[in-house]
């Protein structure tokens, strides 16, 4: 589903991602772990095309296609999105537009779906804003049932656990699976190792380097043992 | 002065507004184009009248006292031919304890050369309730220049609501001064919207004194302007009582060769009271757009929206 190809990605001076190489299988649930600052967050805006994020060397190769020229717009019509770690509010946009944005057909049982797949009820949410009367909770779910409602080819989840409480972990773990089985590929970002448990298979970058990838097991334990501080390299 | 009437009510049609307001026999309403009155309706209650002059009209409302008014009252003025002035002078007193919400909207939708100048001096007295809602349309040349004027003052308890759009057609020039003061315990809260484009140029200048102990107020403002229109939006709040508290909220948005500008005006003349502003001046947020078009939408698609819902 999607390639990672030798990756190098520099802003400014700094580099932030270091020749990163991995694939992603159509319909797994695919870990992207490692420490705050690690480049998790860089990898992701690379993969949607964010501006200030094209890759300096290495290809994004997305079902065959090499899409590293490609705008944000034009590859979430090929079946890319994003759910960003904090998401941005909308003044005078309802939740009820929000989440049909993306939708190809809108339609109000769906938009309905999705929010009851957040846990946040219909009759309460659909009229209201996505500004700042919404907590950063409530606007993380509203982001999340956006993404379930566009019903992607690769969601590319950042850190959708951040910020939530232990209780309500398990929910956005079923709602990761219940995303994947309506026919997503997901990648999942995370710097939490327990959230991490439902992933399949998963690459550790540390400092913007690669430092495991494979079975997610290994990976976790590799990441729960040895990461506290991920090796640097020249 | 059927076929006016007729015109005047396809003009309020195209601003968006339901032309079948008018029938309502609980609304008041006063229709005048240019300087004709096409249309009246007191109710039981109010006084809402005008008198015809040379290039307008002056148009008087006084609701008594207790009298909490159950259905909106409908303004429409405008002018309907290319060129042509109109001047209104609105003088409003609504009584102590009265209630009242007017929907007032200015059409001139075939502007080339016209000026429209409102002069507004309104009394709340204690306790009284006073919204504004006032929805302009123009023409797609930008001929035109509109100068409303308005002196508001609010007694003890009293409430003002006023709120100003200009968001179809052409703004032309925009010229906007209005001011409020608000006694113990009153409250003001002015909004304006407006979107320019082409060489439009748009001048807001709303102030608020809150001279009352705990009085409040909030002054907001929407603006949008793109290609080579202008804005300039002076916000200014005045809190001199204890208690007083105000908040200035001004978001313009730049796009093309346009330009904005913001100027909160904050005056504390008291340690118990406050004032906070925010003002946002600048091309749209790069975050919200990425966001919109990480759901498929182009950007010209994703700004539309974010200006659609900022001028809501």
């Amino acid at each position: 589903m999607l390639e990672i190809r030798n990756l190098t990605l520099k802003r400014g001076s700094k580099t932030i991602l270091h020749k990163i190489s991995f694939a992603v299988k159509a319909g797994e649930i695919y870990g992207i772990l490692g420490p705050n600052g690690a480049g998790k967050s860089s990898l992701a805006y690379t993969i949607m095309g964010r501006g200030g994020y094209k890759p300096n060397e290495g290809k994004i190769i997305f079902k065959g296609k090499e899409i590293n020229n490609l705008p944000i717009w034009r590859r979430a019509e090929m079946g890319i999105t994003l759910a960003w770690q904090e998401s941005a509010r909308f003044e005078g946009i309802t939740v009820k537009e929000y989440i049909s944005l993306g939708m190809k057909e809108k339609n109000q049982k769906e938009v309905e779906e999705s929010l009851r797949k957040v846990f946040l009820d219909p009759d309460e949410y659909l009229k209201r804003k996505v500004d700042k009367s919404l907590s950063g909770g409530e606007r993380k779910r509203i982001e999340l049932a956006a993404i379930f409602a566009m019903k992607p080819r690769l969601a590319v989840l950042d850190e959708p656990d951040s910020g939530i409480d232990i209780l309500a972990l398990d929910r956005i773990m079923e709602f990761v699976r219940e995303i994947r089985a309506r026919g997503a590929t997901v990648i999942l970002i995370t710097h939490r190792a327990d959230a991490a448990k439902i992933v399949e298979r998963a690459a550790l970058i540390g400092e913007g380097h690669l430092v495991k990838e494979g079975d997610s097991r290994e990976v976790v334990k590799y990441f729960e043992t040895k990461c506290l501080r991920c090796p640097r390299f020249k | 002065m059927k076929k006016d009437y007729q015109a005047m009510l396809e003009a309020y049609r195209k601003s968006g507004g339901k032309p079948d307001v008018f029938k309502y026999p609980k609304s008041a309403h006063l229709i005048i184009s240019q300087n004709k009155i096409l249309g009246r309706q007191p109710i039981e209650g109010i006084f809402l009248d005008a008198k015809e002059t040379d290039n307008g009209a002056d148009v008087r409302l006084r609701v008594k006292k207790g009298v909490r008014v159950a259905y909106p009252a409908y303004l429409c003025f405008g002018v309907l031919p290319k060129k042509g002035r109109q001047e209104i002078k609105f003088n409003a007193l609504v009584e102590k304890g009265a209630e009242i919400t007017i929907f007032a909207r200015c059409v001139f939708p075939n502007a080339v050369n016209i000026q429209h100048i409102m002069e507004a001096e309104i009394v709340l007295e204690d306790g009284a309730s006073f919204r504004y809602d006032e929805i302009h349309y123009h023409g797609l040349t930008g001929g035109i220049e509109v100068a409303p004027r308005t002196k508001v003052k609010i007694g003890k308890g009293a409430r003002l609501i006023a709120d100003f759009s200009l968001l179809k057609g052409r703004v032309g020039k925009l010229n906007i001064d209005y001011q409020a003061e608000a006694d113990d315990n009153g409250i003001l809260e002015i909004a304006a919207k407006a979107h320019g484009y082409g060489e439009d140029e748009i001048r807001i200048k709303e102030s608020g004194k809150l001279f009352g102990e705990g009085a409040r107020g909030l002054i907001k403002s929407r603006v949008a302007v793109r290609e080579k229109a202008s804005s300039e939006v002076v916000s200014e709040l005045e809190a001199s009582a204890p208690g007083a508290q105000g908040h200035i909220d001004c978001v313009e948005i730049v796009q093309g060769e346009a330009k904005a500008k913001a100027v909160p005006l904050i005056s504390v003349l008291n340690g118990r009271a406050r004032i906070t502003h925010e003002a946002a001046v600048g091309k749209i947020n790069r975050k919200k757009m990425e966001t919109l078009m990480a759901r498929g939408l182009k950007e010209e698609e994703a700004s539309e929206i974010i200006i659609k819902g900022m001028l809501r």
